[in-house]
Order: structure tokens, then C-alpha cells, then sequence
């Protein structure tokens, strides 16, 4: 098990909001173990049955959680994500877009002081398909088998599994590490997880254009015995310019080209296109033979 | 967002860290006054952008006329493509000393990180790394002793400085705060340049202005309405939800050999109204030709998507494909209009880039 499987019990704070409503019943209904949520004065509430709290601190008196999905605002989330800390919770998955970096950066050195995985923030979150779903992605594109997916971007990933699950080769895990300059959980500490992992036969990382998580995560795989195959968005972006995420700012990291470069010299397979991520690993691990229908 | 080098200057000055004697001016007229308060004086252009040096926006004058012709020049030309509105004019300083002190958000450790070098007033990235020092801070427990930091500039004594920069970077939410250089002019320490980001995710909580980087009318309009849009030289219009998803979708239809006109997301959870909004400014790009949709439903619901796209009516070929959340609603809103929707990203592209 990596981060996360079917016995994960999950703590959801910004419940009562309207994504935190609408993603506590989807996870519900994958079969997600959500025992509590937290909105500050909404204690009595409850939301498809999961009661909610004013804090962590309140839920973890009366329920028993391991981990938590921060659906929290911007201008709040570092305290909430402070509250899951103290409490131990791990992983804590931060899926709200736009906290301020000083905010994130306070609150990832903590966690990692506590030895705490933080996904995110701006993250589509954490999957471990048919167990169990800690996110906001559309859950029909993903299946169950071997192929773990680690990416920097949302819906890319989801086009990436749903091409995968297509060509029968489900995934072990699927985590979204966030789209934000700082994030908690690079590829870099992820990799060794799945090395390690039973269930995983191969990896694949989607990596984009700024920063250098990339070329980081390339110094690691040169030491893996799994296969990586990577795709890597952003190689006609002209130099310079921002292409959305705060963290895709060219200038401050390697282009497409470089990190491809750094990454084949690790060892890692390449491929060109979203699909044809699958046509590489089927000559690698072979499929499992049940295709998404 | 960025600062102007006087935006940063004014923060630097109000904690007590001096800056050269100046004025900021909008005319030559006023040039050639405050050269005659002055005397020598370097005119410095403001704008938006770095390198500012060498791409010939600072000027210097060595009398009042003088000082009217070269803010004349500045005046007349783009500096990075930034028209030239203000410019500051300083008082020339004596120079015994070039220091560099740059404090970023490291992203790699996740720490705020200083740099500092006794090599100052050169691009930091041509120091050779002996005369570089490097330290990562805490972002909870701060700057506790720049003793080490100081001693390496051959300035002990003044670690208040340092001390006052760091502040200056956490309060005002900064990504980097660059001194570039920071001059001892025999006396004194003196801030002469000034680069400041400040972070776009904490504006909420600051009290600056809005500085609008160079953009044309239709990146100003996506901009108001929060899509995120660039602008390319192609002529095939891109629009996906999802950076990585849009990009991605560039890159395959580069690959296929069309030329991507644009950049567009979307964001999560667009409805209608957005698509609609989105479509008209990217069909606004004077080269475009052909368009193409992405979208992968998540949040974003492909009805909402398909409905978007019949009030936008493109007056372009334009090929859709859309995946994911309500995709059999979207498909058939759009099929009855007579608008084909493809299937996978693949075949989208393939049929994009081959229509004429």
C-alpha cells in the first residue's frame, strides 16, 4: 500500500462548501471511507450523512481518521491544513487553487517536520482505483492494476488514465501532486514509495514545462529497477511565457526539450504524444487484459 | 506580479534602508528640473521587465540639457516591448562597493532562499560561484543571524539590512525582492536598484496597485474575466480546461505540423457564459483560422461546454472534442446543431490541422 487504500478513514474540511458538498458524495459513492467533515460554525450539519464539526480538533474527539481532503479557501486553508497537521493526519490532500506560496511554504515545512504527506496544494488529488478516492477527478476513467500515475497537472492525468484504462492497463495509484510552485510531495519523494510497492510495475510521470522537478526526479530514476515512462506538456510553449499554473513559468526552470533530455538519460521512455504512453508500456509490462469499456 | 523599480524603492526606503536621491518624471521637461537640482544624473526607465540595462533603458546626463535629450530618447522607444510612461531620475552615486542581495522562493527546497555576492552590479548568473553564498531560511522561525551573510559581503556590522529585506519579503508576500546592485558610496549603504515580485495568490491580502505587464486588448479582456490567455503566432485557436491538458493539446497539433494561434484555459467548472467569453476572444486573433475545443469534463459539465459553443456560433471550422461528465448531453446538443464531436484528442487534432 502506498498513502492510501480501502480501510483509509478521511476527515473533510470545507465540507458544507459547494465543491466539498459536491466531491464528498462522489467519494462516497467510490466507496471512500469518510467518517467526518469540518466547516467552522456548522457543527450539527451533516452532509450525505457524514456529520460535521468547527474543528478538527472536535471531530477527532468524537471519530477516528487518518487522513484529510482540504476543500478550504484560499485565504484559510494554512490553518486548516495547520489543524490536520497537529493532529497527525496523513496524507493531506490540498485541493484548493491559489494559496499564497508564503502560507504553503509555512505549512509544508511543518509537515515534513512531522514526517506528513502533503498532496498539493491545487492538486486533482489522490487515487487508488475501485478502493478508494481522496480527489475531485471523474472516477470512470480510472481501473485497477499496476500502472502508477504521478503527474503535475488535472485533467491531462485524467486523459492519460482514461487512455491507459482504454488499453487495458489499470493503475496501482494515480497521485496529482499539484500544480503550485511549491508543493509538499515532489516526484522525487513519491518515486521511492513505488519502487518499493508490491502492486506497482511501472511508472508513469507527466511532468510540464517550469521548475525543475523533472530533472530532480531523473537524478533518482538512474537508481530504479521499475521502468518510467514520462510525457512531458509544454514543448511548443514559446520561451518565457506563463502558461496558466503558477508553476509553469518557463524562465525559472528547464524547457520541454531539457527535461526530456535529463530524463532519457536516466533511462526513462519518452513518448511524444498523451497516447502513446500506452503503446510504450504495453511492450514493457504487458496488459492486464481488461479493458475500461 | 511585478513591481516598478520605484514601487520597490518606495517599500525599501519606508523600512529605513536608503535609496538614491530622486524623482520620478513623466516628461523631459521635468527631466531637465530635477537634473537641475541634481546635477549628474542617471535617467532609468520603468518598466515591467529585467534587463533593463542592456536593453538601453538607463541613461546618464551630465547636465539639465542633456538630461532633457536622453529622457527624450527614453520617452521615444520601447524597452522589451514595454512602452517607456515614467521615468525616475537619480542623483549619480559615488561607488566604492557593488553588493548583490536577492531573496527568492526556492521552489526545489520549498524555502525561501538568500543570495548574496560582493559582486554586485552585474547579472547575479555571470558570478562565478566562489563569490556567491547561499542560504536557505525557515519560513516559520525566519532570519534568526545574518552574521555569516555580512561577513561574506565585508559589511559586519550592517546585518540590519538583511534583517530589514527579509521583512520586507515576507510582509509584502513577496516572490523575489532583488538589490541589485547595493552601493557603499564611502558613507553609507544605498539600495540603487530594486526588483520585487509580489506574489498574484496574495494580492487579497495587500494593498497594491494592479500593474498590467504589456498585453493587447484581447489578453487585457481574458485577463479581466479570469481565463487564462496567451497569445501565439499560429493560426489554429486552442481552448481546453486544465493548463497541462491545454498544452498538451498545443503540442499535438505543433507536432501534427498546424501552429497553435493561442493559448486558452478555461479553468474548472466553466459554464456557458465563460466558454462563450472564451470562444470570442480567441476568435479575435487577426490570423486565426480553425478552432479547436478540449475538454475533459470533471467539474466542468461538457453540456454546459456545448451550449457555450452554439451562443458563441465560431464563424471558423471548428472541431470539438469533449470526454468526461454529461459528454452524451454535450454530444447531442452539438450533433443537432450539425457540429461534429470527435472522440479521442488524436483524431481532433488529425482533423483540425488536415481541414482546409
Amino acid at each position: 500500500m502506498v498513502l492510501i487504500d480501502e480501510n483509509t478513514k478521511v476527515l473533510v474540511q470545507g465540507i458544507t462548501g459547494r465543491q466539498g458538498r459536491f466531491h464528498t458524495g462522489a467519494m462516497l459513492n467510490y466507496g471512500t471511507k469518510i467518517v467526518a467533515g469540518v466547516t467552522p460554525g456548522k457543527k450539527g450539519e451533516s452532509v450525505r450523512g457524514v456529520p460535521v464539526y468547527n474543528s478538527v480538533d472536535e471531530a477527532m474527539r468524537e471519530r477516528e481518521a487518518d487522513a484529510s481532503i482540504i476543500f478550504v479557501p484560499a485565504k484559510h486553508a494554512m490553518n486548516a491544513v495547520m489543524e490536520a497537521i497537529e493532529f497527525s493526519l496523513n496524507p493531506i490532500v490540498v485541493i484548493t487553487e491559489g494559496i499564497p506560496v508564503h502560507d504553503t511554504m509555512k505549512f509544508v515545512e511543518k509537515a515534513r517536520e512531522k514526517g506528513i504527506n502533503i498532496i498539493g496544494p491545487n492538486t486533482p488529488g489522490i487515487i487508488s482505483p475501485e478502493r478508494c478516492k481522496i480527489g475531485i477527478m471523474p472516477s470512470r476513467v480510472f481501473k485497477k492494476g499496476s500502472v502508477a500515475i504521478l503527474s503535475r497537472s488535472g485533467t491531462l492525468t485524467y486523459e492519460i488514465a482514461y487512455n491507459l484504462s482504454s488499453n487495458g492497463l489499470g493503475q496501482s495509484l494515480c497521485v496529482g501532486i499539484g500544480g503550485d510552485p511549491v508543493i509538499g510531495t515532489d516526484f522525487v519523494d513519491l518515486l521511492p514509495l513505488f519502487e518499493e510497492d508490491e502492486e506497482t510495475n511501472a511508472i508513469v510521470l507527466i511532468g510540464e514545462i517550469g521548475g525543475d522537478a523533472e530533472e530532480r526526479a531523473s537524478d533518482f530514476i538512474k537508481k530504479m529497477k521499475k521502468p518510467v515512462v514520462a510525457y512531458i506538456a509544454g514543448i511548443s510553449a514559446p520561451p518565457g511565457k506563463k502558461m496558466g499554473h503558477a508553476g509553469a513559468i518557463i524562465e525559472r526552470g528547464g524547457d520541454a526539450k531539457s527535461k526530456q533530455r535529463a530524463l532519457q538519460e536516466a533511462g526513462v521512455r519518452v513518448a511524444t504524444t498523451p497516447s502513446e504512453i500506452s503503446n510504450i508500456l504495453r511492450g514493457i509490462v504487458g496488459t492486464d487484459g481488461r479493458k475500461l469499456e | 506580479m511585478r513591481l516598478y523599480e520605484y514601487q520597490g524603492k518606495e517599500l525599501v526606503r519606508a523600512h529605513g534602508i536608503p535609496v538614491p536621491e530622486g524623482y520620478l518624471v513623466t516628461s523631459p521637461e521635468e527631466a531637465e528640473r530635477v537634473a537641475e537640482l541634481l546635477g549628474e544624473v542617471a535617467l532609468k526607465a520603468q518598466v515591467l521587465s529585467g534587463g533593463r540595462g542592456k536593453a538601453g533603458g538607463v541613461l546618464f546626463a551630465s547636465s539639465p540639457k542633456e538630461a532633457r535629450k536622453r529622457a527624450e530618447e527614453l520617452f521615444s522607444k520601447k524597452v522589451h516591448g514595454y512602452r517607456v510612461e515614467k521615468l525616475l531620475v537619480e542623483k549619480k552615486l559615488r561607488i566604492e562597493k557593488e553588493i548583490y542581495i536577492g531573496i527568492i522562493v526556492d521552489r526545489s527546497t520549498r524555502k525561501p532562499a538568500i543570495i548574496v555576492s560582493p559582486k554586485g552590479g552585474v547579472d547575479i548568473e555571470s558570478v562565478p560561484p566562489e563569490y556567491l553564498k547561499v542560504r536557505h531560511l525557515s519560513p516559520n522561525r525566519g532570519l534568526s543571524d545574518a552574521r555569516d551573510l555580512t561577513s561574506f559581503l565585508g559589511m559586519s556590522g550592517e546585518e540590519w539590512i538583511i534583517e530589514k529585506l527579509y521583512e520586507i519579503f515576507t510582509k509584502y508576500d513577496m516572490q523575489l525582492l532583488e538589490i541589485n546592485p547595493l552601493i557603499y558610496d564611502g558613507n553609507s549603504y544605498i539600495a540603487a536598484d530594486v526588483r520585487a515580485i509580489v506574489d498574484d495568490n496574495a494580492l487579497f491580502r495587500q494593498n497594491f496597485e494592479i500593474n498590467y505587464e504589456e498585453m493587447n486588448e484581447r489578453e487585457r479582456m481574458a485577463r479581466e474575466r479570469g481565463i487564462a490567455y496567451v497569445e501565439l503566432d499560429g493560426d489554429i485557436g486552442i481552448i481546453g480546461n486544465g493548463a497541462g491538458l491545454v498544452m498538451a493539446t498545443m503540442d499535438l497539433v505543433y507536432l501534427r505540423g498546424g501552429k497553435p494561434a493561442d493559448f486558452c484555459d478555461l479553468g474548472g467548472g466553466a459554464d456557458r457564459e465563460r466558454v462563450k467569453e472564451a470562444i470570442k476572444i480567441v476568435l479575435q486573433h487577426p490570423s486565426l483560422k480553425k478552432l479547436l475545443i478540449n475538454i475533459l469534463g470533471g467539474i466542468t459539465r461538457c453540456d454546459e461546454v456545448a451550449l457555450g459553443i452554439l451562443e458563441a456560433s465560431p464563424n471558423v471550422p471548428t472541431v470539438i472534442r469533449m470526454m468526461g461528465t454529461k459528454e452524451e448531453e454535450g454530444r447531442e446538443i452539438l450533433e443537432k446543431a450539425g457540429i461534429k464531436v470527435e472522440k479521442t484528442l488524436e483524431e481532433a487534432v488529425e482533423s483540425v490541422v488536415k481541414w482546409s
